[in-house]
Formats: C-alpha cells, sequence, structure tokens
C-alpha cells in the first residue's frame, strides 16, 4: 500500500513538474485571485518538500485539510502539525524546533522579541488563516428559535439572568413562548481558548454587563462546567434550560439547537454566510503584513448579517529569516491554505476566507523570505 | 414452677472468640549459630524492601513539600480555608486554596463508603455463609472483575448511561425531600446528572470489590468450631453469622472499608468526567458539583508550563497524600483496637 502510494505521487510528481516547466515556459506564475482547483496545476510548490508546525488545537482540523489539499495540488509536500496548545506552539516556535505556529491569541511583547530573534532580528506575522465561530448550543424543548442579545448572555453567563421567561429575553423573543425554567450555563471547565474568546467577545460588546475580565478560565460566576467540547454537547443535551458555548462544529455534529445572536440589529443565526460577514468586516490593527485583527471591532460590531462570536487563529511565521528552501515552502503551504484550502472549511465547523481577507493574506504569504 | 429459661441467662449465647495473633516463631532462635550466606541475602533483601518503602513514602511527600512551598509563598489566599475559583494564570500572585477540594472529596468518598459498606458486607456473607459452593466461586470471581474495569469507563457509564437513568429518582428526591440538606438543590444542575449523587454511586460499585474480597478473605476464616458449636445450640443461619463470623470478621470487614475509602479519595478520572465544575459554593447537597483534590489535579495537568502554577496544584496533592495518610492510620488503629478487644 505504501509502495503504491509513494508510486503514484512519483508519477504526479513527475507531471507536475512536467506542467511547471510547461507554466516557467509561459512565465506566468500570478495566480493571486484564481479559486479554481487543478491538481498541480496553479499552485507554487518549490521549496523544502516537509514542514512542521505546533500549537492550537482549534485549528488542527482545519490544517488536517490544508496539509491534504497541498499534498493534492504539491505532490510530495507534507506538513507535520502537533496540537499541543498554543502556547506550546508558540514556545517551540520561538526556540526554533518547528517552521511556524498555530496560536487562538496573538503574542504578547515577550513571545514577540523571541520571535524576532529566532527570525534573525526579522519581525514574525500573524496570518489569521482560520476561522472558528462558536456557537450557543441550548437546550430548551418548544423553543425552536432563540435570540440572544450579548447583553443577555451576559447576564446569564454572570448569573445575573436565571430564568428563561425573563422579561429581557422575552423582548428578544416576541414570537417565542419562554417557559418559566432556570436557565443552566454550562462553561468550559478546563482552560480553553474558546472561553477565552467568549469572555473577550462578552466584554467587548456587553461592556457594562460583563466586568469579569477574560482569560482561558471562565470568571463569569454562575452555571456548570463540564471538560472539553465534548462535555459541553453532552451537558447542554441532557440537561432542560441549559445554554453553552462550543465551537459549530460540534453543535453541528450532535444536532443541538443554537442560538442566534442580535446585536441591535435583528437576530442573525449562525451560518457560515453569517459569519464570513462579520470576518468581511474585520479590521487590522496594524498596517503591513502583520495581520492581527481588531478583535474589539469584531466583536463589538453591529452589522446587519453579521455573526460576530468567532475564536480567531493565527499562524504565526517568520517575515524573513527562513532558508531559502524553507521560506518557498512555507509560502507555498500558506498560498494553497488561503485559496484551494477553503473549499471544505464550511463542513467541518469552519469559516471559508471572504475575498478581502485572502488577498491579504495570499499578499503576505508571497512576501515571506 | 418455670423451668429456666436458657436466653435469660445467655447460656446459649456464643461468645465469640477473639482472634488468636499468629504465633510468633522467630526464624533465628539462638542467635548464635553461624548465619549462612543465604539467610544473609535474604535477610538483606527483605530488610531493603521494607526501607525502601518507608523511603519511597518519605521522598514523596519531601517531593510534595519542596514544589509546594515556593508557590505556597505566593498565594494570595489562606491555603486551608479559601474555596473560590483558583487564579493561577498570574503566578507572582496566585489564588487557591483547599477549603472546597476538601469538603467535596470526603463528601463524595463518604457517600461512597455508606453506599458500598452494607452491599460489600452482604455479598461477603453471602458469598462464604449461603451460596452453595459451586456457584461462591465463580461468583467472587465476578466482583473482583469489577476492580479490573478501567476508572475511564466507570466515568464515561456513570455520566452516559447511569445519570440518565437515575434521573428521575433523582428528580424525585430533589423535588420531594428538597428541604433536606443532603437532597437540597445545589450547583450543578440535578437533571444534568454531573453531581456528587451520580458520582458517589459510580464510585461505591468501583471500591465494592476491594471491600467485599477483604472481608470474604476475613469471613472465611472464621473457626469452625464456632460455626459448628453454634449451630449445636440451635442457633439459626443468621444467628450463627450474628453470634461467629461477624464478631469474627468484623476489623477485617472495617479494614477493607478503608481500604475503599483510601481508593475512593484518590480516584480521578471517573470522577473528572462526571463532576461538573462549578461556580457557586459547596453546600454539602448530594446535588452539588465540584472538584476533587484528584481530579483538579488532573484538570489542570495539560496546563502546567511554570513550576508556580504547578505548586499550587502539588500542594493540593500534598493535603491529599497527608489525608490519605491518616485515613489509612486512623483505619490501623481502629482495627488494632478491635482485635485487643
Amino acid at each position: 500500500m505504501n509502495l503504491s502510494k509513494v508510486g503514484r505521487a512519483l508519477l504526479v510528481t513527475a507531471s507536475a513538474a512536467a506542467l511547471a516547466v510547461t507554466l516557467a515556459g509561459c512565465g506566468s506564475d500570478d495566480n493571486s485571485g484564481s479559486g479554481g482547483f487543478v491538481a498541480g496545476g496553479d499552485a507554487d510548490c518549490q521549496g523544502a518538500a516537509g514542514l512542521t508546525a505546533e500549537g492550537s488545537t482549534a485549528q488542527q482540523n482545519a490544517i488536517g485539510i490544508f496539509n491534504k489539499v497541498w499534498g493534492q495540488a504539491c505532490p510530495g509536500k507534507n506538513l507535520s502539525y502537533n496540537p499541543t496548545g498554543s502556547g506550546a506552539g508558540i514556545t517551540q516556535f520561538v526556540s526554533g524546533n518547528v517552521d511556524f505556529a498555530g496560536s487562538d491569541s496573538p503574542m504578547d511583547a515577550e513571545q514577540a522579541a523571541g520571535a524576532a530573534k529566532r527570525c534573525d532580528n526579522n519581525p514574525a506575522w500573524h496570518l489569521p488563516l482560520v476561522f472558528g465561530p462558536v456557537a450557543l448550543a441550548y437546550q430548551l424543548p418548544g423553543v425552536e428559535q432563540l435570540a440572544v442579545s450579548p447583553q443577555t448572555l451576559a447576564g446569564i453567563f454572570t448569573g445575573a439572568i436565571t430564568r428563561w421567561n425573563d422579561p429581557a429575553l422575552v423582548a428578544l423573543n416576541p414570537d417565542q413562548e419562554l417557559p418559566d425554567t432556570p436557565i443552566t450555563p454550562v462553561y468550559r471547565s478546563d482552560s480553553s481558548g474558546t472561553t477565552d474568546n467568549f469572555q473577550k467577545y462578552l466584554a467587548a460588546a456587553a461592556p457594562q454587563d460583563w466586568t469579569k475580565g477574560a482569560g482561558k478560565e471562565f470568571q463569569g460566576g454562575a452555571g456548570e462546567g463540564a471538560q472539553k467540547s465534548a462535555g459541553i454537547v453532552q451537558a447542554v443535551q441532557v440537561t432542560p434550560g441549559a445554554i453553552g458555548y462550543v465551537e459549530k462544529g460540534f453543535a453541528d455534529q450532535a444536532g443541538l439547537s443554537v442560538a442566534a445572536i442580535d446585536s441591535g440589529g435583528g437576530p442573525v443565526a449562525l451560518t457560515g454566510e453569517s459569519a464570513k460577514t462579520a470576518i468581511a468586516g474585520a479590521t487590522f490593527v496594524g498596517a503591513g503584513n502583520d495581520l492581527v485583527l481588531d478583535l474589539d471591532a469584531l466583536y463589538a460590531g453591529t452589522a446587519p448579517g453579521a455573526y460576530p462570536l468567532m475564536l480567531v487563529t493565527y499562524n504565526i511565521v517568520c517575515s524573513r529569516g527562513y532558508s531559502p528552501e524553507l521560506a518557498a515552502a512555507v509560502r507555498s503551504f500558506l498560498t494553497v491554505a488561503a485559496d484551494h484550502g477553503q473549499a471544505g472549511l464550511d463542513t467541518i465547523g469552519y469559516v471559508a476566507l471572504p475575498e478581502s481577507i485572502k488577498t491579504r493574506l495570499v499578499a503576505a504569504a508571497r512576501a515571506i523570505q | 414452677m418455670n423451668p429456666p429459661d436458657p436466653t435469660d441467662t445467655e447460656s446459649g449465647r456464643v461468645v465469640a472468640e477473639p482472634l488468636p495473633g499468629p504465633p510468633v516463631v522467630r526464624t533465628d532462635p539462638s542467635g548464635k549459630t553461624r548465619v549462612r550466606l543465604g539467610d544473609r541475602i535474604f535477610g538483606g533483601l527483605a530488610r531493603s524492601s521494607g526501607i525502601a518503602v518507608i523511603a519511597l513514602i518519605v521522598a514523596i511527600g519531601v517531593f510534595l513539600l519542596w514544589r509546594a512551598i515556593p508557590a505556597l509563598t505566593r498565594n494570595q489566599e489562606n491555603f486551608f480555608t479559601f474555596g473560590g475559583n483558583w487564579v493561577t494564570t498570574d503566578t507572582a500572585a496566585m489564588h487557591f486554596g483547599v477549603a472546597e477540594l476538601f469538603q467535596v472529596t470526603v463528601f463524595v468518598s463518604l457517600f461512597a463508603l455508606v453506599l458500598a459498606m452494607p452491599v460489600a458486607l452482604g455479598i461477603a456473607i453471602f458469598l462464604t455463609q449461603y451460596a452453595p459452593k459451586r456457584l461462591a466461586g465463580p461468583l467472587a470471581s465476578v466482583i473482583d472483575l469489577l476492580a479490573a474495569v478501567p476508572s475511564i469507563i466507570y466515568g464515561v457509564w456513570g455520566l452516559y448511561v447511569l445519570a440518565p437513568a437515575i434521573r428521575p429518582f433523582a428528580l424525585w428526591l430533589n423535588d420531594n425531600l428538597g428541604w433536606f440538606f443532603l437532597f437540597a438543590t445545589g450547583n450543578a444542575s440535578v437533571a444534568g446528572g454531573g453531581t456528587v449523587f451520580t458520582a458517589g454511586i459510580v464510585l461505591a460499585v468501583m471500591i465494592l470489590p476491594i471491600i467485599t474480597a477483604v472481608a470474604r478473605e476475613v469471613f472465611v476464616q472464621t473457626p469452625h468450631g464456632q460455626i459448628e458449636a453454634a449451630l449445636a445450640l440451635g442457633a439459626t443461619r443468621w444467628e450463627v453469622v450474628r453470634t461467629t463470623v461477624l464478631p469474627f470478621g468484623m476489623s477485617g470487614y472495617i479494614s477493607g472499608a478503608m481500604l475503599g475509602l483510601g481508593r475512593a479519595l484518590g480516584e480521578t478520572i471517573a470522577l473528572l468526567i462526571i463532576l461538573r465544575g462549578t461556580q457557586r459554593a459547596f453546600g454539602w447537597s448530594l446535588f452539588d458539583g465540584g472538584y476533587t483534590f484528584a481530579s483538579k489535579i488532573a484538570s489542570a495537568a495539560s496546563e502546567f508550563n511554570d513550576q508556580y502554577k504547578a505548586g499550587a496544584y502539588i500542594a493540593a496533592g500534598l493535603v491529599l497524600f497527608v489525608l490519605t495518610f491518616a485515613v489509612n492510620s486512623l483505619a490501623r488503629a481502629a482495627v488494632s483496637g478491635k482485635g485487643r478487644s
């Protein structure tokens, strides 16, 4: 089986090489914006065959898809991604053990300084490649559709709102018959990037109602904790009156009811499209190719049709300082991931990149040296 | 003139003999003969095994203390009385304490013990006194098999199978007996099942084989003379058990229960899966959630990237170590006290 795989890979490599020669002959290697996918056709496949990366578990499945697509577009290429957590990923990247890191949050100043040293005194860039919307899964028999606002959400998770027929919730759901049952908020009891982003979201979108700060441990003061995403799903499933936050993929898979968010412009349900709309409206903190997103603006945004509650994960790469072979491989992987890799993301609970972000990402990826 | 009633004078009662201690036979009676090489090697091996165990325990204690002290000096709260959420992200000023962990650990373990002890006693008596020989052997193996099931299986079974199954009963208890503190509405939802109630039942099943095995081993050694004497005096099966087997085996039963308690105190993964994390204080209700020492440490073990943060959890581990040590010593004292009387 291995032999035949290798054989096939060699065959495809040979044909790809032939194609590449033809393309090079045409003098065209510009493929920005092309969304089509032709195996070995329009991808830039130079550089080393293997890459290593480590970090966030939240982007693990997306990286899996990117790697598969990269292998198809550039036969023989492989990325080995070690999902050990954001902190561990950055540490490994800074000490030069892996080629890039995956992280749920941007580096702090100290980490950035370490990363710059690792990159031969060149800055490291944050490339937001993977967006994971967070679903508000709930269990409320008889209530098919539910809308919450950031303020009521903060109230629920701080214990200020304790019953489903609270006037604030009734006002948001005029067409629904909300029962007089207690609300059981369910949070992640292990430390998690999802909790961090959920709390950041509440702090940005409902600063009056959420004064508990952020962080990977839940600080709300109400509800009960479950272990990992699977634990949240289980708890919401069996507990009438429960509401919890969990990655969209998990909620979809379990078939849980998911609440819509009303940021002021009417309820917006969580779909691939509404999440994409929110990302498209996002702005960056700085100029240039270090694409750190302005999360506060994204979370507090009230654009119509945008679902703002999501986990943003970055891939942290060196802007310069790789060996030429490695730089070419990193460029190749990132461009393929940002372009061809987006197709299958929706089905596993991530959001495909909107065009505006994709353009910036591809430009940044190409600038890596 | 009435004939004397034997029960008035207790003439029919079989007085349990105290358990005779093992006869002490010194292996070197004179101490003067030339000690042979084999004896010396064997004696040395036996002695060093004994010393190694003590050294190991001391080493564990010293290690826990050594790692815990730096973290304890950075704790902003009283380590023994603080029961709130642990905040260990800022290692210069951490907030942690064991009050709630201690309460949850002791509560869930005692609840499990209360459930498991009568059942284990019944099984042990049945297997040694009532069951036909052909049945007793296989049944005993089945009980022992319970101890071989990995605790992760118990955890998953408890949360996904047992909790929904006992939910109606739990809800009924909460609705009708909610005025009693044990069944009051706690800080985890009754319907969700991630409560001490579910966890205690699972834990009881887990410690059942240990208690049963020890009790069975002791009960089966009840002197035949005593049993036959009781039967000869006209005692029924139950009276035989009450007057000979139980007094003879009580110390073994108690020490089996203490072994079970030791296991319950240290149980980790099953409780981590079942018990829900909580934001409100523990209130001694069976429908509370929370963390035990061991499950708290396990829940954070993947984030030990800093010696001070890890130290906070190791300090909790140290308390568990001392607690288990104290329970075992108490059990030993209780058992030896029973033996003397």
